[in-house]
């Protein structure tokens, strides 16, 4: 039983790694020419929500979390995520509300 | 009645293995790297307190005699670079964590020891780094060095210092990662989540403050050092850099710090009060999960400290909120060591009178932070010495006492010899007076308006009496200090050997020979039983259990 | 009565060479290694975190000056190199698979590839910065960005001053995750020679996996500093 399941695993992997790196290569394509596109304020959204899909496509497919055994690899992306994040958006409420007053 | 080993040199253990310098710089022995460690730090506590010697004799006059400014400016900045980065950071956790951890979880090393020896290198080279840095000219610009000063204006050795705090920090970072994937991987069968001695929450808590904070304040260094060296002017006003993103930086990770300096301490406290009331800690989980609140609300609230430096008030009101709620965690906690003393069979050697002093202490600390936290008061009290004696209280009398409160109740484990215990409730008792009477003079200076980091306060002499009480504190803070030295030394030589478990505590640590064997365990223990089980171990009667000595 | 635990260690060691003393069973080696690295990353997340920090900060304050700077470096190099490191995650991922599945020369050719690729980045940023050089744009004494207009705001220019910090967090970003490349590379070196002695088999290649993991990391990291230094304010 799980012979079978480990050698389908392992025929497929390949397929789905093709498949990640078009779709990864797709997606600069895509950042790259939405960047001449005249969005405004969106422009930054499109090329970071872009990004980001990238980023998590190599998270979860090339660095194997998707499959992960653990939820421990999951709470260690997750967390890193979530302190970086709030570095970021806490520095933020000083510069965006230094003009308010 | 448990057999005595006999004197060291008869029973195989991780001391007597083997001899030779390189057996000792070459191992990969968690237990030896702690006492490398514990060599290590201590010497560079003795510079730090050097340097705090020197302040608090020019602080007994108002004028500056006794150092000219651009010195005293040096004095201060080393003190702090050296005791925060240099002994208090990797106190608990390089010298008991590393000794313990392994053996509070029934492992027979940490996941990862040839990274915990590569972790003291780390150390000692940065070590050396900010020795030279002091040696080749100082470093005058505040343990924060603040940009522009830092970046533009000091002509002072703060590459180098940088860069040893750097090194060192990777250090930190390292002993963190090794922290927690043993914690994670390489637990006994048996020894569930909630089965850990508190201790070892204390110390995964402390490293995941160290292993995503340190990072921040080391890309800080490495900005501070690229404007000196290449001008970039990232921090450069005259370019339109500004100079708060250095401290968002910088305070990012250096508040953060202040819980990897008090956490571990938190531990040792909660397995000392454990042990000598002869029960277990009231609200397990309760305590467990505060110290992951803590470490996570730690990371919210690092601007207090630029209330007064221009961030916005909208800012300042978020982050002053915040402060509030990082103080309910650690209340938590006193209450739950409070409830655990309540009915307990208190036992008042030397481990128990630093772990009550640390009580006191840490509650006055704690609570003046709360007033730090207030804007109103904030805008009054920074940067005077009310801030200088709250996180003394802190550091010292709440990190550093619980750091030799540990060395005193574990002492027996490293070292197989028993201390002379007379000697140690006078130096804790002369630690607890001295501290005081340096410190709380400075909640009163402070509010009453001396600034921190003049060396003359000529303007308001009579700030004076206060001083000289504090300098005379010191004095004896010093003596409290050295006595453990001498006669922890002395105990290695002459003191009475010690038994397995001398102090009848709980723990899987002391279900091995003092000192242990160096796979700690002759076999792999399997745990079945809760943590702190005094009530197994005293037998169900709540009568008095002699402590074995 | 002997210790079974300490026959059952000898017994694992004659099955498990690598099997370190203090490791109960291969898995338990294998599973702190990758929890190791993956901790390891969280601390580089971090690490960027603060540069990210500053550039947030900037970007939002001098935003125009900053498109004008953006548009100034080689947006078709940054994406090349892009693509360049995507196709180099591939080759890893495929690398780990052949080490599971015990094709050596596969596994050789793909670390080996992986390398190239990572050469290849290195090689178009160094010309990116000899660029950057030649047009007086790394920050320092030689620095001018006089007369550049904003995109998108016409008759305005960009304020030079703000344009040198762009550059300085330019050179430090892409600075920094270049030295990461370089240490890959370094780690990878030393993974293929080691693949080619035949040290890994499908019972211990761990090395490889999570040298995997650390290179999927720094393409990550390129991943978003592409867009947020290349393609701040592009305009048609």
């Amino acid at each position: 039983m799980s012979e079978h399941k480990s050698s389908d695993h392992a025929k497929s992997p390949l397929k789905m790694y093709f498949a990640v790196w078009a779709a990864l290569i797709v997606g600069t394509f895509i950042t790259y020419e939405a960047a001449f596109l005249e969005l405004g304020a969106f422009n930054s959204v499109v090329a970071l929500v872009i990004a980001s899909i990238k980023a998590t496509l190599v998270v979860l497919f090339f660095m194997h979390v998707y499959h992960a055994s653990e939820r421990l690899t999951k709470l260690v992306v997750i967390a890193a995520v979530f302190f970086l994040l709030l570095l970021l958006g806490l520095t933020m409420t000083d510069y965006a509300t230094r003009m308010w007053s | 009645m448990p057999i005595p080993n006999g004197p060291q040199g008869e029973r195989e253990n991780y001391l007597n293995k083997e001899y030779g310098i390189w057996s000792w710089l070459l191992t990969t022995d968690h237990k030896r790297i702690a006492l490398l460690y514990l060599v290590s730090i201590t010497f560079f506590f003795f510079i730090g307190g050097f340097f705090a010697l020197l302040i608090r004799l020019e602080l007994l006059t108002p004028i500056g005699d006794l150092v000219q400014a651009d010195t005293y400016n040096k004095l201060f900045t080393q003190h702090g670079m050296v005791m925060v980065f240099f002994f208090l950071i990797p106190s608990i956790p390089a010298v008991l964590g590393n000794f313990l951890v392994p053996m509070m979880i029934g492992a027979k090393d940490l996941a990862f020891p040839r990274i915990n020896l590569l972790s003291w290198y780390l150390y000692i080279i940065g070590g050396i780094l900010m020795l030279h840095a002091m040696l080749a000219g100082g470093v005058d610009t505040g343990w924060t060095f603040y940009a522009p000063f830092s970046t533009n204006y000091s002509n002072s050795r703060i590459v180098e210092a940088g860069l040893g705090i750097f090194i060192a920090g990777f250090s930190s970072i390292l002993t963190g990662l090794n922290f927690v994937v043993t914690i994670h991987r390489m637990r006994a069968p048996g020894l569930t989540w909630s089965r850990l001695p508190l201790f070892i929450w204390a110390h995964y808590a402390t490293s995941i403050i160290q292993l995503l904070g340190t990072p921040v304040i080391a890309v800080t260094i490495v900005l501070v050092a690229a404007e000196r060296a290449l001008h970039l002017g990232i921090f450069d006003p005259r370019l339109g850099g500004d100079p708060l993103l250095f401290q968002h930086l910088f305070w990012f990770y250096s508040h953060p710090a202040v819980y990897i300096m008090i956490l571990p301490s938190m531990g040792v406290v909660t397995e000392i009060i454990a042990c000598f009331s002869r029960k277990r800690i009231f609200g397990y989980s309760f305590v467990a999960f505060s110290s992951i609140a803590i470490a996570v609300f730690g990371f919210l609230v690092w601007a207090h400290h630029m209330f007064v430096a221009g961030i916005s008030v909208y800012s300042a009101l978020v982050f002053s909120f915040l402060s509030y709620s990082v103080a309910l965690p650690s209340a938590v906690k006193v209450f739950n060591w409070t409830a655990t003393l309540y009915k307990g069979s208190i036992h008042y050697d030397a481990p128990m009178l630093y772990a009550f002093g640390f009580l006191g202490l840490f509650t006055i600390g704690g609570l003046t932070g709360l007033f730090l936290a207030a804007l109103g008061i904030n805008v009054h009290v920074t940067d005077t010495y009310f801030v200088v004696a709250h996180f003394h209280y802190i550091m010292v009398g709440g990190a550093v006492m619980g750091y030799l409160g540990g060395m005193h109740f574990w002492w027996p484990k490293i070292s197989g010899r028993l201390y002379p215990e007379g000697w140690a409730r006078l130096a804790a008792l002369i630690v607890f007076i001295g501290f005081n009477l340096t410190f709380f003079p400075q909640f009163i200076l402070g509010y009453l308006g001396m600034p921190r980091r003049y060396y003359d306060y000529s303007h308001m002499p009579e700030f004076q009496v206060l001083n000289v009480m504090s300098t005379a504190g010191s004095t004896i803070l010093g003596v409290g200090y050295l006595l453990p030295m001498v006669y922890f030394l002395w105990s290695m030589r002459y003191g009475k050997p010690a038994l397995d478990n001398p102090w009848n505590a709980a723990g899987l640590e002391w279900k091995t020979a003092s000192p242990p064997p160096t796979f700690n365990f002759d076999e792999e223990p399997v745990v079945t039983w809760e943590a702190y089980n005094y009530e197994e171990l005293d037998g169900s009667h709540i009568e008095e259990v002699p402590i074995a000595r | 009565m002997p210790d079974s635990t300490v026959m059952g260690v000898h017994r694992e060691e004659q099955h498990h060479p690598e099997l370190l003393h203090h490791f109960a069973e291969p898995q338990q080696q294998r599973d702190s290694a990758s929890l190791g690295m993956w901790v390891f990353l969280a601390t580089e997340v971090m690490f960027f975190g603060g540069l990210f920090c500053a550039y947030l900060v900037y970007r939002t304050k001098y935003f125009g000056d900053f498109g004008a700077a953006s548009k100034s470096i080689d947006a078709l190099l940054g994406g090349t190199n892009t693509a360049v490191l995507i196709c180099s995650s591939l080759t890893v991922v495929i690398a780990v698979w052949a080490a599971q599945t015990a094709r050596k020369t596969l596994l050789v050719g793909m670390l080996a590839l992986t390398m190239l690729f990572g050469l290849a980045f290195l090689g178009i940023k160094a010309k990116e910065y000899k660029d950057k050089f030649e047009e007086h744009h790394v920050p320092g004494a030689s620095f001018s960005f006089d007369h550049v207009p904003i995109p998108g705001r016409p008759g305005e220019y960009a304020n030079p001053k703000h344009a040198e910090i762009f550059f300085a967090l330019y050179f430090v970003m892409t600075g920094l995750h270049a030295l990461h490349m370089i240490i890959g590379l370094g780690i990878f070196a030393w993974l293929l020679f080691m693949a080619w002695k035949g040290r890994f088999t499908p019972a211990y290649h761990t090395p490889v996996e999570i040298g995997g993991l650390y290179w999927h990391f720094v393409d990550i990291v390129w991943i978003y500093l592409f867009p947020l230094l290349y393609l701040i304010d592009r305009h048609p």
